[in-house]
């Protein structure tokens, strides 16, 4: 006799369970030493456990300590947001890992250049859409702009979507920097 | 104190400071002057392998006998490569292991230099952490930082790797043993409140489990001995998985056997049955959940474990502890002790009735034969013959493997040594050399299939060259038994590959080593021949020739719940044909 008590479902398998499944978007900010490996580490920890990277930001911030801020936008279910945050928080060059999501308001930045190819009425309506968008003219040839604007990463994904019929030709973007509001250190 | 020297003394000089007594390496040229200041002291013992994947599973045989950091030396390119596997096994299973790599002078890195190989690169992922060194001035510091790292927390491999120009270089020692380099400092003390919470639980339970692994072991013999105080003092029947075997010894009376795929009837239906499940330094893996969704459905669930990201990894908890094990049941056992709970006598007296009736299925039984050596009686004499000794069991991966789990008791911690979580073939050979240089008077005995033992038999020769008695006791069933069963269970029966058609004479392959064959045909002669194979004080083949087609019970077929165990006596070849749906199919 096989001990079969369960009616047998289908869908039985370990990882194919397809319970639903909110994810969520979270910005880590993640202190590191400075040493020479250390961004490989981090991104070879999100491809090799198949972990979202929807942007990454790296730059020493402490000079005389030697550390770095990455700056990661993630995406997950709650349950491998936890693990990322255990993953990253458990490798040996890595100080502090800040959920900025939970941890209190936040400040996110993001930097764009932004390429407008056109003329007459398309180029003049491109730069009255850039001044409602506080977005400054870098360059201008008279048949282009290069635009450089700064904000959250909706206002920037939201000034591409408009300046495409007007000629978009390319972008470039930062990445998301973010920081704690108020006194205390992230 | 500091004193001036070379890269190469220095590393020599740090492995002294650490204590270590025992290198596994191979030499090359981006390592020949380590080589060469090894060569002018006697401080440290170098074994020499015949791979350098030999040395990596022999330091880690090393590492999980003693307890200590196994290290292994290595040159560039090809023998870092060659780490790969065992590195990887080492991080998988949580084995301490510093290994050393020699490297290209640092002004060729990056040029395509003979023997050049991204080591660092390549061994980021299969390591705890690892470097590169550049500097001297940095040498001292990494090594001994390396070793700290290996050992605390929860244990792995580490890799420094040290170009050959930096090895010349002359610069500045010092014995940095101990202090910390890095701000990496891994929490051991249990949370105070989630632990009180715990003993609550545990005294209010009335199906309560205790599911242990191989942290408990990692954490060292005083976790042993709390948890069978634990055990004594609570009454809770206990299980663990196939890294925690000897924590609570196969002899005592609240032994339930190893749970999980190849567990016992008893252990994974408690698990599934239990209100209260208390897990001990192991971490649901999927060969002991099987379906998630059906794991263990109604128990409240308790995780100690010193890796935070080990919790709520596979399955949600409801109150864990971050620690170290024997800290935390320190804690809690005094805390136990300070409560003097009551338990629900009755309920406990149930579940105990319930387990015995689960026992009482024997599901470890099988079809005695008197013509033909079936594998698990021939672990069963193994285990029987060698109680009295002071034994060592190393193994393969393999069907063997799960026989040797089953059918061998053991009662100490760090007395067996398997590859667990990377399942690597090879393992047993190189670990069982590791384990007796350590253990030089022991008994150590690699069980094995015929299939893995080839994968690292040249280590034969450097067990002869040490005068390592290490005994190879081959269940030596012709196929690569472990796919022939999944080829049963998943493919209809089509045995593709999965035969040895040209097996080697494993007595003249002993022979030809240098060591002792030994070959066994008939049960009736298997003791004679068992006490012969332990009496040798050289290296032995035992080919022990079993049945070829048994398979390994019980199973969980992959994708199943624990209480849908295929179990051996009654099994028919129809029933395992059929035992795993289409999307059991696609795991492993
Ligand atoms: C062919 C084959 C079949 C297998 N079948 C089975 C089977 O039927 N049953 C089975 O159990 N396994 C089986 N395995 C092994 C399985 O793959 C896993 O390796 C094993 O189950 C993991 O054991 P573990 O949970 O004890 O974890 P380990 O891999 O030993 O990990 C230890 C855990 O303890 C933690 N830890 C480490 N040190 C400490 C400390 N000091 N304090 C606190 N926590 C600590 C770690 O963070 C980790 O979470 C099989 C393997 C093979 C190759
Ligand atoms: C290095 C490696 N390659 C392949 C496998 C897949 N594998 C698992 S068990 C097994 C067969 C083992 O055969 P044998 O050593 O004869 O042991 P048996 O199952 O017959 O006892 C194989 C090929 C593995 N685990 N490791
Ligand atoms: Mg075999």
């Amino acid at each position: 006799m096989n001990a079969m008590t369960t009616p047998g479902q289908s869908h039985s398998a370990y990882f194919l369970d397809d319970a639903p499944k909110t994810t969520e978007r979270h910005t880590l900010s993640v202190l590191v030493d400075n040493e020479p490996g250390v961004l490989a580490r981090v991104i070879g920890l999100f491809s090799g456990r198949g972990y979202n990277i929807d942007s990454l930001t790296v730059s020493e911030t402490e000079h005389e300590k030697h550390l770095s801020r990455i700056t990661i936008v993630t995406t997950g279910t709650p349950m491998v947001i936890t693990q990322i945050k255990n993953q990253l928080d458990r490798m040996v060059p890595v100080h502090r890992v800040i959920d900025l999501t939970v941890s209190g308001p936040a400040l996110e930045r993001e930097l764009a250049l932004i390429k407008v190819r056109g003329t007459g009425e398309m180029r003049v309506e491109a730069l009255r859409l850039a001044e409602a968008f506080n977005a400054r003219v870098m360059d201008a040839t008279t048949e282009s702009f290069i635009f450089e604007i700064t904000g959250k990463g909706d206002k920037i994904d939201q000034f591409v979507t408009i300046m495409v019929p007007l000629g978009l030709v390319e972008v470039s973007r930062t990445g998301v920097a973010a920081i704690r509001r108020g006194p205390e250190r992230t | 104190m500091t004193r001036e020297m070379t890269g190469a003394e220095m590393v020599v000089q740090a492995l002294i400071d650490q204590g270590v007594e025992h290198i596994f390496g191979y030499p090359g040229g981006a390592v020949l002057p380590i080589y060469d200041e090894l060569f002018q002291q006697d401080k440290v013992q170098h074994i020499l392998v015949r791979h350098e994947q030999g040395a990596g599973h022999a330091a880690e045989g090393y590492a999980r006998s003693t307890g200590k950091v196994g290290v292994a030396l290595v040159t560039s390119g090809p023998g870092a490569t060659n780490m790969v596997t065992p590195l990887t096994d080492a991080l998988m299973d949580s084995i301490p292991m510093v290994c050393i790599t020699g490297q290209v002078p640092t002004h060729l890195i990056g040029n395509d230099a003979f023997q050049e190989c991204d080591t660092v690169g390549i061994t980021r992922p299969c390591t705890k952490h690892n470097w590169l060194v550049k500097r001297i001035e940095d040498l001292p510091r990494i090594l001994h930082e390396a070793f700290r790292i290996a050992e605390t927390g929860r244990p792995g491999p580490v890799v420094v790797d040290i170009p050959k120009d930096i090895q010349f270089k002359s610069g500045l020692y010092e014995n940095l043993k101990g202090a910390r380099q890095t701000q990496y400092q891994p929490r051991v003390e249990g949370d105070e409140r989630a632990m009180r919470e715990a003993v609550r639980l545990m005294a209010g339970a009335k199906k309560p489990i205790l599911y242990t692994g191989g942290g408990v072991i990692n954490s060292g013999p005083e976790a042993t001995r709390l948890l069978r105080e634990l055990v004594e003092l609570t009454g809770f029947p206990i299980t663990s998985t196939l890294m925690g075997l000897g924590a609570y010894p196969a002899t005592g009376k609240n032994w339930l056997g190893m749970l999980g795929m190849h567990g016992t009837y008893e252990a994974n239906l408690a698990m599934h049955d239990c209100d209260v499940m208390v897990c001990i330094g192991a971490r649901f893996d999927d060969r002991i959940t099987g379906r998630t969704d059906a794991f263990s459905p109604n128990s409240k669930k308790i995780h100690i474990d010193i890796d935070p990201s080990s919790i709520n990894k596979n399955i949600r908890v409801d109150v864990p502890i971050i620690g170290d094990v024997a800290r935390v049941l320190a804690a809690m056992v005094a805390m136990w002790k300070e409560a003097k709970p009551v338990r629900d006598a009755a309920a406990h007296a149930a579940w105990w009735g319930e387990i015995d009736r689960w026992r009482a299925k024997k599901c470890l039984a099988y079809r005695k034969n008197r013509d033909v050596i079936m594998p698990q009686y021939a672990i069963e004499r193994l285990y029987q013959l060698t109680r009295k000794h002071d034994t060592y069991i190393t193994t393969e991966v393999g069907q063997h493997q799960m026989w040797a789990a089953q059918y061998f008791g053991f009662d100490e911690p760090n007395r067996w040594l398997t590859s667990g979580g990377l399942g690597t073939m090879g393992y047993g050979l190189p670990a069982a050399l590791g384990v007796q240089i350590a253990h030089p008077d022991s008994l150590v005995i690699d069980i094995a299939g015929d299939a893995s033992v080839q994968m690292t038999i040249q280590e034969l020769s450097s067990a002869v060259q040490y005068e390592a008695p290490i005994k190879i006791f081959i269940l030596n069933n012709q196929y690569m038994g472990m796919v022939r069963q999944w080829q049963q269970l998943l493919h209809g029966n089509r045995l593709s590959h999965s035969y040895t058609e040209a097996m080697p004479d494993f007595v003249k392959l002993a022979e030809a080593y240098g060591g002792v064959g030994i070959r066994a045909d008939r049960p009736d002669e298997l003791d004679d021949k068992i006490e012969e194979m332990i009496a040798v004080r050289k290296p032995v083949l035992f080919d022990c020739r079993v049945a070829s087609l048994a398979n390994c019970f019980p199973m969980i077929p992959s994708g199943k719940a624990h209480n849908e165990m295929l179990l051996g006596e009654e099994v028919s070849d129809d029933d395992i044909g059929q035992a795993i749906g289409a999307e059991g199919k696609m795991l492993v």
